[in-house]
């Protein structure tokens, strides 16, 4: 299991400024089990976001964000809500976000940072990676992650080392990561995304946090107990 | 002395560039570097180039100040986490070098030990504001310093990238952190590095077009197919090609591209790799 708290809801809202309409996506996957991104987690949002004068334009909430065939065909249904928003605001794991990224060309805000695995990786394993940094970054990056997509985990832009959107380090088949976030950032026109200056990472975060962690872990290993019990 | 205020002053600053050896014997490297004493107004040493594990920089650059040369401190986060990096800094403070350019490093995988863990804890961009905090007695994470340094910043940029545009954006980043001036990757086509400049009018900020010598039509082929950003043009390659006395040619070749581009730029960044003999005849015929 992918395990994400939420971002606290000043840095939401921050990410989302200047974007009036917002579409909101949860996870039925491990974001529902966390209290993250499932329908609850939805609704409360929604009411937050609508607090702050925003005008949420549909919500929906899928199985596993991280598969993208279902993805796509979850979001299908939603198509109108979808294009009339600026935005989507995605609460789940990293690679629920970037998954969503890559099927609507619309910016993907994170809702959640993701803290670490606890088992099992995503349910569908493509090209988006997460490294449950604790401090998601995908809202600077159009939703591709720079940390995994950029070979030496640039935060700041591309080196000089990329040549016709390749990397220095295997030119004939990785991509540059920067070129793929700078060609989908022109693509959406919020290239001054890019301008922002990102401080470097804190890297302690990527220790699982001790609390969260005791308390799911706590939480699941009491329902065990429990069930047993009973 | 400080390249930002020596460009600040007017002048046309010249620099160039040396490699530490790989290995203890100095001997020639110290040679070559004493043929530039009073010929340009700083010595770039690289930061184990090409991630190749060499004698380091900062040890260099001590050596060039001792022996009356100013050098420019080159630093690649490849290699070293922000403790290491901010105490490199310090280190470069208290050694009597100023001139720091900062830079990301190429990717561990392209030296000679592919299999070293890669580090890129900061980026060009951090370590720049690193240096910044620094300064202001403090460091990163905002515990108090004994005494501040103080630098002169570079950084660098790529005229040739394409697209440019992302290039353009990091190199206004690389301003707002803090960079003081900018070197360049290798140019051989004054009419882009023209407009280049043009779009980078609005930074302010003093830029040393690069010029590497060209040894050979190969090499020039070599780089047009494997170096990102550098391109060289045919009419150059032929004249490569087509030349008895190849040295002598390259030379040429040089002192032509800065003339040409002098009026268009704050400075000139001379890297010979290898043929750091031939910069003095290079300044000479480009008359500076």
């Amino acid at each position: 299991m992918i395990i994400s708290e939420q971002k606290p809801l000043p840095e939401i809202l921050e990410s989302l400024e200047g974007e009036q309409r917002i579409f909101i996506v949860g996870c039925k996957g491990c974001a529902e089990a966390c209290h993250t991104g499932g329908e609850a987690q939805v609704i409360e949002m929604k009411q937050k976001l609508e607090e702050a004068g925003k005008k949420v334009t549909g919500s929906t909430v899928a199985d596993f964000l991280c598969d993208k065939a279902l993805v796509k065909f979850k979001l299908k249904a939603h198509e109108d809500e979808i294009n009339s928003a600026d935005s989507l605001l995605v609460m789940t794991c990293g690679l629920g976000v970037q998954a969503t990224a890559k099927v609507v060309d619309k910016i993907t805000h994170p809702a959640c940072n993701t803290i670490n695995t606890g088992g099992a990786r995503g349910e569908w394993w493509g090209d988006e990676r997460c490294l449950e940094c604790g401090e998601c970054l995908l809202d600077y990056t159009g939703g591709i992650c720079p940390l995994t997509a950029c070979t030496k985990g640039l935060i700041n832009g591309p080196c000089g080392g990329a040549r016709d959107g390749k990397c220095e380090f295997e030119p004939e088949t990785r991509d540059c990561g920067w070129h793929l976030i700078y060609e989908r950032l022109k693509k959406l026109n919020k290239l001054e995304k890019m301008s922002a200056i990102v401080t470097p990472k804190d890297f302690s975060k990527m220790q699982p946090p001790k609390h969260l962690r005791n308390t799911i872990l706590w939480a699941l290993e009491n329902e065990e107990k429990e069930a047993i019990t009973k | 002395m400080n390249i930002a205020e020596l460009a600040k002053s007017g002048k046309f600053v010249v620099t160039a560039e040396t490699g530490p050896p790989k290995g203890v014997d100095i001997e020639e490297m110290l040679h070559d570097a004493d043929l530039l004493r009073g010929r340009v107004d700083a010595i770039n040493v690289t930061d184990q180039q090409s991630s190749v594990m060499r004698l380091g920089s900062l040890a260099t650059c001590r050596l060039l100040k001792e022996r009356g040369m100013e050098p420019v401190f080159q630093v690649t986060c490849r290699d070293r986490n922000r403790i290491a990096l901010q105490s490199d800094l310090l280190s470069a403070y208290v050694l009597g070098v100023e001139n720091v350019l900062c830079l990301t490093g190429d990717f561990v995988a392209l030296g000679d030990h592919p299999q070293a863990k890669p580090v890129f804890d900061l980026d060009s961009v951090s370590l720049l504001i690193t240096a910044r905090e620094l300064e202001q007695g403090k460091d990163i994470a905002g515990n108090e310093l004994k005494g501040n340094p103080r630098f002169c910043l570079g950084a660098v940029v790529t005229p040739g990238a394409d697209p440019l545009e992302p290039q353009l954006i990091k190199m206004e980043k690389k301003v707002k952190a803090g960079a003081q001036f900018f070197q360049t990757q290798a140019v051989y086509e004054p009419e882009k590095f023209e407009k280049f400049m043009k779009s980078v009018a609005h930074l302010k900020v003093p830029v040393m077009v690069g010029i590497v010598l060209l040894r050979s039509a190969g090499m020039a082929r070599f780089m047009n197919k494997n170096v990102a950003g550098v391109h060289v043009p045919d009419n150059l390659i032929d004249e490569m090609d087509q030349a008895e006395d190849r040295a002598k040619k390259s030379v040429e070749i040089a002192a032509r591209l800065i003339r040409e581009m002098k009026p268009m730029c704050q400075g000139v960044h001379i890297m010979a790799i290898g043929w750091e003999k031939k910069v003095p005849e290079v300044l000479e015929a480009a008359g500076l």
